[in-house]
């Protein structure tokens, strides 16, 4: 064999060892990559919830866990239905443009049933817990408050379908999980019928 | 040579890289340790196949300190829920499973590569003067992985964990006086618990793995400073070229490193086709009673330590006292320490040494394997005659060495290594 | 000396024997050594195992790691049929195979707790198993009716002996270790069950299948991976010898 073609043969050699090798170590470190995620178990526990809601008054609300997240489920009255339509100016996103939320609840109301109302209940600043305000004139936050959720930690505010107000530090509006109904009174969250989503 | 020549032909392409090292240099001997330790180390082109398990052996070291923290993410050191943490592993963590079997595979594997690199010290003499050191900071290594495989056996909480655990820790009660004291201080309770599973977590993850991996690194340096011996028991550096570099010698990078690659998987498909073939292997491995959660109540029909652990279990079990069992077993071990200085023949390899160190080192092999295979078996009346009689084999290898090794009969030694050239 | 030297050489052999077949299953005294032959491969027979498992065994006993849904996968089941077929205790298909029955309630009942199934193909061996549960016998001095041969005195009545019908075992005298003991000859049919015997070794090698596996669900996808690793690091094996050759070229 000729000096040339040995020299030719050994980097042909050294590169498809080195690119076997390095693809081996690749196969190889893709499990355990893999192993971080969420496991069977923590599957199991993030499995979908369901929620009973005949006992659900107009005007109130349930909280439930879905994934270790408060699930805020309110049943809207009409008279709170009828003041979501009056403060749209003073909204940043009040088409919910830029925020989550399923095809089927990207709507006026922000759900699948204008009166039930469910979202997230995590501000979508920095995670904090926002309260619920539901009465309109509040104390607080003024005669012209049409009910809502504010935030205590950085001062955000949203309406009652979850929609922020512009001027305060929250980016969008809250977060709108998948959901459905089975029957009238059930509610599972966490599972869609995927079709609409 | 070649391996400068790539090296000096790199540099000067690679200009902003090339910058780069010579910023790192200045600050780190980045470059220096590279060539005292990678590309201007030379180790013997005589080397042959009994020389790959240093490297395998560091290989599984590795392999064991990634899989064993991937394993802590998922494993939960309670008596309460250790059992069931590592059924969560095997079933609901993503590859759990594999990362599980090979970490329990890498365990007995680690032994393999150890007793063959050990194996290979007593053929060729690497133990001898100057590398006595070298040997001692070995045989430390071995103990420490003694340690980390007793206490990582615990860990899954299943009846061999447990009175596994039971029997090694009640050796300890075999110290006089101080025993029971020493025992309990082990434990840390009035039985093998939740304490005790604990802090053998704690040992198993942190502070053995930590030793054996210093003195990993200070095994390397012992063996960097005298150098590797070869097949003929010749020191290389006492025939050197004009350029300084042992004749004999080839540098570890590329030469020694291409053929520990080959090494490398050889053993890859040999640890492979356990891992996804026969994780339990047979038994071996993982042990069949293990697989039932630890019951302190009841006493598995047939208690063995895991294989690597047989020969010295055999050498106890063989003595009729328990003080003495665990004097013997320990001293078993102690005689391996004291090599160097037990062997008084200036001939290092067994290619040139007498009839009588082949005959000693082939025995007491025999014996070794023969106690490793009476220390899985039931004790019956010819096993322990057999343990007694292979247990005195071992110790004759030794405690006789100093008279067998002192007139031995040896062949002249060559000055260069003997070298046929590659197939 | 002479006993040493024999001594020896029996120990030389029998780590050649130990090496090539492994250690036994640690197994109560078994008389029954017949082979369970399953294949976890079989996923029929697997459908049917999980079946028989439900309705006879998890009414004691759990398999608390297993969860339904990966059952319905590795089954080629749909969640519908798991939940239909197989799900009678449990809410979701995410569950694990718990029971319902209390610990203290099963001590109290039968003296004590019936052990979790998730392992014991891997603790005890689908064979011993098989064996197991084909070797209850009338034995009117235990509390439950029926002995076993693989587990003598075990706690467990023969739950499947409307299937199998009841049988009494048939010791002959004989001399082991120098003294008269009584072994197991053979079984007697006393009273039929629905299944001939052919039927209900069927129903239980099936039954072991399952429990096999269920010790160790991913095996199948295990072997089968490990078939493409070992592909791949011989390509790799190949191409590294081949480098060395090269680079060992440059030694004389």
């Amino acid at each position: 064999m000729s000096e040339e073609a040995s020299v030719s043969r050994r980097r042909f050699l050294a590169v498809a060892t080195s690119v076997t090798g390095a693809v081996g170590l690749a196969m190889t470190a893709a499990p355990f990559i893999a192993s971080f995620r969420p496991s069977a178990r923590a599957q199991a526990l993030g499995a979908p919830v369901e929620v009973d809601i005949s006992k659900l008054e107009t005007g109130s609300m349930v909280r439930v866990q879905w994934r270790g997240q408060p699930v805020w489920i309110l049943k809207r009255s009409k008279e709170m239905l009828e003041l979501l339509g009056n403060h749209g100016d003073k909204l940043r996103d009040p088409d919910s443009m830029e925020s989550i939320q399923p095809a089927y609840a990207a709507n006026a109301t922000r759900s699948i049933r204008p009166e039930i109302l469910v979202v997230i209940g995590t501000c979508t600043h920095l995670g904090c817990a926002p309260i619920e305000k539901l009465q309109p004139a509040d104390a607080e936050l003024g005669a012209d408050w049409p009910g809502g959720f504010f935030c205590p930690c950085h001062g955000s505010k949203f309406d009652l379908a979850g929609r922020v107000y512009a001027g305060v530090p929250a980016p969008t509006n809250l977060v709108v999980p998948p959901y459905r109904f089975v029957g009238d009174t059930m509610i599972i969250v966490g599972e869609d019928t995927g079709a609409s989503a | 040579m070649s391996a400068a020549g790539t090296k000096a032909a790199g540099g000067s392409q690679g200009g902003r890289f090339a910058r780069f090292i010579d910023w790192v240099d200045e600050r780190f001997p980045l470059t220096a340790m590279m060539k005292e330790h990678v590309t201007e180390y030379y180790a013997a082109k005589s080397f042959n196949a009994w020389y790959v398990f240093g490297v395998l052996a560091l290989l599984v070291l590795i392999l064991q300190v990634v899989t064993g923290i991937y394993l802590t993410m998922s494993y939960k050191p309670s008596a309460e829920d250790a059992f069931a943490s590592v059924e969560y592993i095997m079933r609901d963590v993503d590859w759990g499973w594999l990362i599980r079997y090979m970490h329990s595979t890498g365990a007995s594997a680690f032994f393999i590569v150890v007793y063959l690199h050990m194996f290979r010290a007593l053929m060729y003499g690497s133990y001898k003067s100057p590398r006595e050191l070298l040997w001692v900071i070995g045989m430390l290594i071995y103990v420490a992985l003694m340690a980390q495989a007793f206490t990582g056996y615990l860990l899954p909480w299943g009846q061999m964990s447990y009175w596994g655990a039971q029997v090694i820790v009640s050796l300890f009660g075999a110290v006089p006086v101080i025993g029971d004291a020493i025992v309990e201080w082990i434990r840390g309770d009035y039985f093998i618990s939740d304490i005790t599973l604990n802090r053998f977590f704690a040992l198993h993850v942190i502070a053995v793995p930590l030793a054996l991996m210093i003195l990993a690194v200070v095994h390397i340096l012992a063996l960097h400073t005298t150098g590797s011996l070869n097949p003929d028991g010749i020191e290389i550096k006492k025939t050197k070229g004009p350029d300084g570099i042992p004749l004999d010698g080839v540098a570890f990078h590329p030469f020694h490193t291409a053929k520990d690659l080959v090494a490398i998987i050889i053993f890859a498909i040999a640890f492979c086709a356990v891992v996804f073939f026969a994780p339990e292997m047979g038994g071996y491995f993982l042990e069949h009673a293990n697989f039932e959660p630890a019951n302190m109540l009841k006493t598995p029909p047939h208690i063995a330590p895991v294989w690597y652990f047989t020969p010295f279990y055999a050498i106890l079990r063989a003595v009729p006292s328990k003080g003495w069992g665990a004097f013997l077993m320990a001293m078993a071990i102690v005689m391996l320490f004291l090599l160097p200085w037990l062997d008084r023949c200036k001939v290092k390899s067994i290619r040139y040494r007498g009839w009588s160190y082949k005959i000693a080192l082939t025995t007491f092999t025999v014996s070794f394997l023969a106690l490793g295979f009476l220390g899985m078996q039931p004790v019956t009346p010819v096993f322990v005659y057999a343990a007694r009689l292979f247990g005195v084999l071992y110790f004759a290898f030794f405690l006789l060495m100093p008279l067998y090794t002192a007139r031995e009969r040896t062949k002249p030694v060559p000055d260069r290594v003997v070298y046929h050239g590659h197939h | 000396m002479n006993r040493r030297l024999q001594s020896g050489l029996v120990a030389v052999t029998g780590l050649i024997a130990v090496l090539v077949l492994g250690p036994a299953f640690a197994s109560g005294g078994g008389t029954l050594n017949d082979v369970a032959n399953n294949d976890i491969r079989n996923i029929p027979s697997l459908q049917r195992g999980a079946g028989n498992f439900v309705n006879y065994c998890s009414g004691c006993h759990s398999a608390k790691y297993v969860r339904y849904n990966q059952l319905a996968r590795d089954l080629q089941m749909s969640e519908d049929q798991v939940v239909n077929n197989l799900m009678f205790a449990a809410a979701k298909s995410t569950e694990t195979m718990e029971i319902a029955m209390r610990p203290d309630d099963a001590e109290r009942w039968f003296g004590l707790v019936p052990p979790d199934l998730s392992l014991i193909a891997r603790s005890r061996g689908p064979d011993y198993l098989y064996n197991f549960l084909r070797s209850f016998y009338l034995d009117p001095s235990r509390f439950t009716g029926v002995n076993n041969l693989m587990l003598p005195g075990a706690s467990m009545p023969h739950v499947l002996a409307t299937l199998q019908g009841t049988q009494r075992a048939i010791f002959r005298e004989a001399e082991v270790n120098g003294t008269v003991q009584h072994v197991f000859d053979r079984f007697e049919q006393v009273s039929p069950g629905t299944m001939t015997p052919a039927e209900y070794d069927e129903f239980v090698r099936d039954t072991v299948n399952f429990l096999d596996y269920i010790g160790e669900p991913v095996k199948q996808k295990r072997q089968s991976l490990g078939i493409l690793v070992m592909a791949f690091l011989v390509v790799f094996l190949v191409l590294a010898y081949l480098l060395k050759r090269e680079i060992w070229r440059d030694v004389r």
